[in-house]
């Protein structure tokens, strides 16, 4: 069901834009280079859909990861403050003049790492057992934190490096390309496998620290590896396409309200229907307000705030 | 001896006293011990440090007669079924599920769960008289059908000795007594069965043995018969106990009541 879904969205994302290409002329296109509508297909969008996949792929692990990991469905990479963090890693990398290549997804990372540990220490402060309620408002403090920080750093930048780190902040797919799917693949792969390998111990995790320890996990070092991957997977989304928000909430709580919350299912599932929502939602920014362009973050942001509501009522009841 | 405890002491950080000081305390195979104690008295830190959960700062655990610090985690978990006293899961589960991540210690990081592993599962579902549950959401059961699903996934690990910490102390006497029934059934099996509880009179009716600890000693250790004494309870609990004889003779305490009060009650 989900690859269906994943490759509907996919071929509709191929054929929908200012120029309509129909599903079978999307498809030749992709397979023969000489075809009419080649250049669109193989040039533009092909490599915006791949790279919107894999980052709302990527972000939709890293958020059921992360929900394990902090044992909290509402917890999620933006949430908890790392996107804010990998952000203003991104900009500072922007602004000093580092090559994008490696210095922003490294910078990025750094940030995320940083924000991680700074969400850690401020619920630590008000509780030793992380609570839920005061770890989802220390992310959110702290991706404020790092947000305000962005801007100052964006004020004193010079004119022209002020442009592009604006450009990027805004993010989406627009400047997607054959080089950025392959950067982007680069920093995300090793991570993803990483956390699907830790499938089983996500699952103890979730059960809380001393039943996951009886049953033979290795909590922190689990949790270490979790929060790494998480923030070099954050930071790559980041890099390659700005701050998109909700893709890690809606859909893990969607795949486990219908296959369950078993780790080692969820985690693929969560790979391929993170992709098909972020394509689809990357399709309807690009289309809806032609020829303008809506923000990618703000169509997931409007199906995740209300979802995200009602979780939120469910969790503190 | 497949759990021994060798004069132990632990005391946590920044603590004025220690939480569990000098303690030794063995089990063997096919043995229940009942450890009762009033809040506080280090329970459930001696079970942590005989799971190498805490270190300790004298003394040491001994696992089949090696030093516990020399085990990883995995291989304590295929030795020992430890039950902690909270849980609270992030996300509900289908029971079956949550048995089979009791074989987690059994497999290796990709490795799908064998025959083999099926075969535990399934063995530990029958044990705990579950099977009619095995679909079922864990958050839809009772308090009474929970701890037997936690006590199937500990037995999933097929472990040589359980390590169960106030497993009854929500339930209600009928599922009590039957979380009781399976825990003796468990050590005829051959298991080494370790429960903390507060319901002693319970306990006194399945344990081979009873440890009674108080500001982190142990006061006295023993059969029921020995150990259930009305001066001990007393001094143990700081409130008036009398002993009563069952007609099999296991002893059973009565807490007496305020006599300065009793007349008004």
């Amino acid at each position: 069901m989900v690859v269906t879904i994943a490759f509907v969205a996919c071929i509709a994302g191929l054929m929908i834009g200012t120029v309509p290409i129909a599903p079978a002329d999307a498809l030749r296109a992709l397979i023969d280079p000489d075809a009419a509508d080649a250049p669109i297909v193989r040039l533009l969008r092909a490599p915006r859909v791949l790279l919107a996949f894999g980052v709302g792929g990527v972000l939709a692990v890293a958020g059921a990861s992360l929900q394990a990991l902090v044992r909290n469905p509402l917890a999620e990479p933006w949430i908890l403050g790392l996107s804010g963090g990998a952000s203003l890693g991104a900009v500072v990398a922007t602004v000093v003049g580092l090559p994008a290549g490696w210095g922003i997804p490294a910078c990025a990372t750094a940030g995320a790492l940083g924000a991680v540990a700074l969400v850690y220490r401020i619920s630590r402060i008000a509780d030793q057992h992380l609570d839920p309620r005061v770890l989802l408002l220390a992310g959110v403090i702290v991706g404020a934190f790092a947000s305000a920080i962005t801007t100052l750093v964006l004020i004193f930048a010079d004119p022209m490096r002020f442009r592009s780190a604006t450009l990027w902040i805004l993010g989406g797919f627009s400047g997607a390309s054959w080089h950025g799917v392959r950067d982007f693949a680069i920093v995300a792969v090793v991570p993803s496998a990483v956390l699907l390998a830790l499938a089983r111990q996500l699952d103890l995790l979730a059960l809380g620290d001393e039943p996951a320890l009886a049953l033979g996990a290795d909590v922190d070092r689990t949790r270490t590896l979790v929060v790494v991957m998480t923030s070099i997977l954050t930071a790559a989304t980041v890099a390659s396409a700005g701050v998109i928000g909700f893709v890690g909430l809606v859909v893990p709580h969607a795949l486990r309200w219908t296959i369950g919350p078993m780790h080692r299912r969820l985690l693929p599932l969560a790979f391929l229907a993170g992709g098909a929502f972020t394509v689809a939602a990357d399709t309807l920014a690009r289309t809806v307000a032609q020829p303008a362009e809506l923000p990618v973050g703000a169509i997931t942001a409007i199906v995740g705030v209300p979802l995200f509501a009602v979780l939120l009522r469910r969790t503190i009841q | 001896m497949i759990v021994a405890a060798d004069s132990v002491s632990v005391r946590y950080r920044g603590a004025e006293a220690d939480a569990v000081s000098g303690v030794s305390f063995a089990v063997t195979a096919g043995e229940m011990v009942a450890i009762g104690g009033p809040n506080g008295c280090g329970k459930t830190t001696m079970l942590r440090a005989l799971q190498g959960l805490v270190v300790p700062t004298s003394g040491q655990v001994l696992l089949d007669g090696r030093p516990v610090a020399s085990w990883t985690r995995r291989q304590v978990a295929q030795l020992i079924g430890a039950l902690p006293q909270r849980e609270e899961p992030a996300f509900p589960m289908r029971v079956e599920d949550a048995v089979a991540l009791g074989r987690w210690a059994h497999l290796g990081a990709f490795a799908a769960p064998g025959a083999r592993d099926h075969d535990a599962i399934d063995a530990a579902i029958a044990r705990c008289d579950i099977e009619s549950l095995r679909q079922r959401r864990i958050d839809t059961l009772s308090g009474g059908e929970w701890q037997r699903v936690r006590l199937a996934r500990t037995l999933a690990a097929q472990p040589r000795a359980l390590l169960l910490d106030e497993p009854t102390s929500a339930l209600d006497v009928g599922h009590e007594m039957a979380l009781f029934e399976l825990m003796r059934d468990l050590a005829d099996t051959g298991i080494a069965v370790v429960v903390v509880t507060h319901h002693l009179n319970v306990a006194a009716r399945f344990a081979d043995r009873m440890v009674l600890m108080q500001h982190g000693r142990v006061t006295r250790e023993g059969p029921p018969r020995a150990a259930m004494t009305s001066e001990l309870l007393s001094d143990l609990f700081s409130w008036p106990v009398r002993i009563t004889t069952l007609p099999d003779g296991v002893p059973q305490f009565v807490a007496e009541r305020d006599p300065e009060r009793a007349d008004h009650g």
